[in-house]
């Protein structure tokens, strides 16, 4: 299909990015999808080094994974420049994952920590 | 009556309607998903020592997938973007590199699942157990392919049950026992003695105690292994099936309003940002840990 054009309705000029900024987070998305791919070639590559204790390879795992998440997260999904309303929404959601994490962990006593077994 | 904010953000929130709607759909989809990494969690590390058998999933296909879902990521706010730009030809272009990701991660995570319902553990009635996948089967015999995979004998108490003082060895191995590492969901039962074969393994029906694929039901990491990367798959084919709309019929949109047509967009690659979030959780929790 041809490219469409609608230069007096443009939504590039009544959007919040205009197009220099868009030009700059282009390069921005490129340098995260780089990133993201190292970060999972990493995550490979650690899996295979045994670091002393399965807990600290499950550390350095659930890390990276961090990290990308923060990469599509804050870029991708354009929470680093978000409006406070889905920071609440996503603040509460956290509040009660952490929460229920908390009870699994808990529900395990007597031994009260995890332990992984090798 | 014209609906509001479908366009324009509400003063007070700051955000268009779908938006809100998105995100608060989100946040449920991160409870969902929460619930079922809790239970993964509670079965992993309930798990005797050496019996979690994570290394049975193939890794350099998990690692493809990862990457190909990467790139759909890209290719979505790509397409967001040249709508921004008021490049519908782009986002043409980058809306449909999408959707063949999606496809062919959908391919790959298929040939998994395929993999694991070919790939049999027969325990015989003299104690030993076949690990592989399946050659042919039929009344009389089946075939399994060991590939990498180990015979193992255990002790007959091990498995519940004695041999029977009659039990013919109706198995033969076609070709000479090599060296192989262990697989690792058997290391602990291995030093009862392992031998791993390359060739076909022939056994006798009558010489089969018990017989069962590597399916949801054969242990409590496939279990959690089927259901987490079965909701994930079922989230890709939701999100394909709304871009292919988008891609398809609901294209006209963007010559009636473009900008409610790129907030759609946007909304949708929310979404699909979020698939692949969960995925790169799921790619080391299951595969490599």
């Amino acid at each position: 299909m041809s490219q469409t054009t609608h230069d007096t309705h443009s939504p590039a000029a009544h959007g919040s990015h205009g197009g220099h900024d868009l030009q700059a987070d282009l390069r921005k998305y490129m340098i995260v999808f780089g990133a993201l791919i190292v970060g999972t070639i990493v995550t490979v590559l650690a899996s295979y080094i045994h670091f002393g204790s399965t807990s600290i390879n499950i550390a350095v795992a659930l890390l990276i994974a961090s990290v990308k998440v923060f990469l599509v997260g804050g870029y991708f999904m354009h929470l680093i420049s978000e409006k406070k309303m889905i920071f609440a929404i996503l603040g509460s959601t956290v509040f009660f994952v952490i929460g229920l994490m908390y009870l699994i962990i808990w529900s395990m006593e007597p031994t009260s920590h995890i332990h992984i077994p090798h | 009556m014209d609906i509001p904010y479908t366009v324009k953000e509400r003063e007070d929130t700051g955000l268009y309607n779908a938006k809100l709607g998105i995100w608060l759909f989100l946040a449920s989809e991160v409870m969902l998903f929460g619930a079922l990494f809790s239970s993964y969690i509670l079965l992993r590390v309930g798990a005797s020592p050496g019996t979690w058998p994570h290394s049975i999933l193939n890794v350099p296909l998990g690692t493809l997938n990862t990457i190909v879902l990467i790139v759909s990521s890209i290719t979505v706010v790509m397409a967001w973007a040249s709508l921004k730009m008021n490049k519908f030809g782009d986002w043409r272009k980058y809306q449909g590199i999408t959707l063949l990701c999606a496809l062919g991660f959908l391919g790959i995570k298929s040939y998994e699942y395929y993999d694991k319902f070919t790939h049999y553990e027969v325990i015989t009635n003299d104690g030993k157990v076949f690990d592989g996948h399946l050659v042919m089967q039929d009344t009389e015999k089946v075939v399994l392919h060991p590939g990498n995979h180990r015979v193992i004998t255990y002790a007959a108490e091990q498995l519940g049950y004695g041999p029977k003082p009659e039990a013919e060895h109706g198995h033969e191995v076609e070709k000479a026992p090599a060296a192989h590492e262990a697989t690792p969901a058997h290391e602990a039962t291995a030093a009862h003695g392992a031998e791993a074969v390359e060739e076909h393994v022939t056994i006798a029906r009558s010489n089969i105690k018990r017989m069962q694929n590597y399916g949801p039901y054969h242990h409590a990491y496939l279990a959690i292994y089927f259901t987490l990367t079965g909701l994930h798959a079922l989230h890709v084919i939701g999100g394909a099936l709304v871009m292919a709309y988008f891609f398809g019929p609901g294209a006209k949109m963007w010559k009636s309003e473009p900008e409610r047509f790129i907030n759609r967009i946007e909304v949708s690659g929310l979404f699909w940002h979020f698939v692949d979030l969960v995925w790169i959780f799921l790619f080391p929790v299951l595969y490599l840990l």
